[in-house]
């Protein structure tokens, strides 16, 4: 029995190995710089060509904007429960939080669709705001796990001190789990780049030229994998090696940095007890 | 606490009301949480709304019709619940026992330096993007599905009917085998923790009493996390129920039964993402957002289920410490 688990997490490792190792090996050779800084186009006989730079800037933007409303959300929530709530009243915020990260993207992508896209046209801030759900709660999550690991002797000295509960969570708490907060920021922006389904109906009819104004539809490389991997076309298989490559590589550089990071500054915060 | 109630109370005392920051900090904080509530109750009321009329045209009936028909305007799901389900429960049935495995070996068996590299795999594992494990499974995965393992199975295993048919390289054993690779990580983490969870005097006590480490593990550490385990196979079947992109790729689309494993078919969630974009009535989009309901109504209810278990543990583990 003991070898069977040897062996299932030896599976588990291997599986990883091999779509890491068939998507580099069908992806490098695509990778150029035409790649990220050319547009896609057509040449004289209707053959694909170009490259994928909007849809490069589109996921950067369209990230980064879901970033941008998620972060602020997500920590203030978790400053709420760490700091105001209730146990119960936290507890039915985790409740809620854990739901709404067991939604499955495709529904956020239908809810977005009908809320900021039906009237108005595909926009790239509805597949933000649909990332944005996906975020919300991972952050959220992580930073009350650190705002609970900021020793209580540091906010009891600030208070002592004279300073109010909000000058102690400016001034002292958030800037002692800073670290906590960037890192899980780290892993939930990494996992909201290689969702597909929020954007598939928010932001998919884009057009073939660099933007960064979220109010168009933008490109992304989720969704270039997603079309390129149902073109016949030779050409639009390998750029959808490619961009696999490109956001794997970023996904799991996110991944593993958010993680290994974490680790440092949650030993960090326990030597300050 | 009391300490904090006290400073509280002396900073009432010196200025007679709440200060300003604190006052706005409550503010702002507690307005990020209703803008959470509100955003899944949107999300609800929009989903539903969306729905409304498929659900009031077709009820019921939606559950258990098997048409799909743009040009008669009738629409029914059940041969999408049971791609859903069938793929759902099958990758579910390969990836439990994977998972707790992994679990347990991450836990208790493996060395300890090598603890945290193949923990960090295993996690690593779910964080490829689903859309990368599905053209991963369309070129990959796929053709040595058509030309090997399905050929295998239907000489050995044939006379079980979902395991005969024609091998093609799309269909519902790819969707399973992904969906698979999907929940494999999210289990096994879960259950790493819960076995980490177990006191050490418990497993030692049994060590101590001439157990090997296996009888252990059977008699001591499973039934002690069994009901986290359940919940952790509930969020895993949540997420394959939910997955949407992977299994497009891979499924092949086809309103059809999933009468074979090897064959084209669909399910819920894949079937709204091929379909949302081209629908030719507003009724059939509508009956891809009752789709899209059917799922919101599994996904928060398993999450929910899953949810009150872990605190019902918590909870006892909190009485008995």
């Amino acid at each position: 029995m003991e070898s069977l688990a040897t062996l299932a997490a030896l599976a588990a490792v291997a599986v990883l190995g091999m779509v890491i190792y068939s998507v580099a090996r069908r992806g490098a050779p695509a990778l150029s710089l035409d790649l990220f800084t050319k547009l896609p186009g057509v040449d004289p006989f209707g053959r694909p060509t170009g490259g994928i730079e909007n849809s490069i800037v589109g996921t950067v933007v369209i990230t980064g904007v879901a970033t941008a409303i998620a972060v602020p959300v997500g920590v203030l929530v978790a400053i709420y429960n760490a700091e105001f709530a209730s146990p119960r009243v936290a507890d039915a915020v985790r409740l809620l939080l854990n739901l709404l990260a067991g939604v499955p993207t495709i529904v956020l992508g239908v809810f977005m669709f009908g809320l900021l896209v039906i009237g108005r046209g595909q926009n790239a801030f509805a597949g933000s705001c649909g990332l944005a759900m996906v975020i919300v709660p991972v952050i959220a999550r992580s930073t009350e796990e650190v705002l609970a690991l900021v020793p209580s002797s540091l906010r009891e000295g600030s208070m002592a001190l004279g300073a109010s509960r909000s000058r102690t969570m400016l001034t002292v708490v958030l800037p002692t789990a800073v670290g906590g907060i960037v890192t899980g920021t780290i892993i939930a922006v990494a996992r909201a780049a290689g969702e597909t389904a929020p954007l598939l109906f928010t932001t998919a009819l884009f057009a073939s030229a660099v933007s960064f104004d979220p109010r168009q539809a933008l490109g992304s490389l989720p969704l270039v994998i997603f079309f390129d991997s149902e073109q016949p076309s030779q050409f639009a298989q390998q750029q959808a090696w490619a961009a696999a490559l490109v956001l794997m590589v970023v996904v799991l550089v996110g991944a593993i940095a958010g993680r290994l990071l974490s680790l440092r500054t949650r030993r960090q915060i326990e030597k300050a007890r | 606490m009391t300490v904090e109630a006290h400073t509280e109370s002396l900073a009432l005392a010196r200025r007679g009301r709440p200060r300003f920051g604190d006052l706005a900090l409550r503010v702002l904080s507690g307005g990020a949480v209703l803008l959470v509530v509100a955003a899944i109750g949107l999300l609800v009321e929009e989903v539903v709304s969306n729905a409304w009329p498929s659900m009031s045209k077709f009820g019921p009936g939606f559950l258990t019709s098997t048409v799909w028909n743009a040009v008669t305007d009738q629409f029914g799901a059940r041969y999408l619940i049971e791609g859903t389900l069938v793929t759902s429960l099958f990758a579910l049935a390969i990836a439990v026992p994977t998972a707790i495995a992994i679990g347990l070996f991450l836990s208790e068996l493996a060395p300890r330096r090598l603890r945290a590299p193949i923990g960090l795999m295993v996690e690593l594992l779910a964080a490829i993007p689903s859309v990368v494990l599905g053209l991963w499974g369309i070129i990959v995965l796929g053709p040595l599905l058509a030309t090997d393992v399905e050929p295998w199975l239907h000489r050995n295993l044939g006379f079980i009917p979902l395991f005969s048919g024609y091998p093609s390289a799309s269909g519902l054993l790819s969707a399973c085998l992904v969906l698979t690779i999907m929940i494999v990580p999210i289990v096994a983490s879960i259950s790493r923790d819960l076995f980490e969870s177990v006191p050490g005097e418990l497993k030692q006590g049994a060590l101590a009493l001439g157990a090997t480490r296996w009888e252990m593990v059977r008699g001591v550490a499973i039934p002690q996390v069994s009901a986290g385990l359940v919940a952790a196979v509930m969020l895993g079947f949540a997420r394959a129920v939910g997955e949407a992109i992977a299994v497009a790729q891979v499924i092949g689309s086809a309103n059809r039964a999933p009468s074979s494993l090897f064959g084209q078919g669909g399910a819920m969630a894949a079937w709204i993402a091929t379909q949302f974009a081209g629908t030719a009535t507003s009724l059939q989009r509508s009956s891809l957002y009752f789709l899209a309901v059917i799922l919101l109504v599994i996904s928060l209810a398993t999450n929910l289920g899953a949810q009150l278990i872990v605190r019902r543990i918590g909870r006892r583990m909190g009485t008995r410490a």
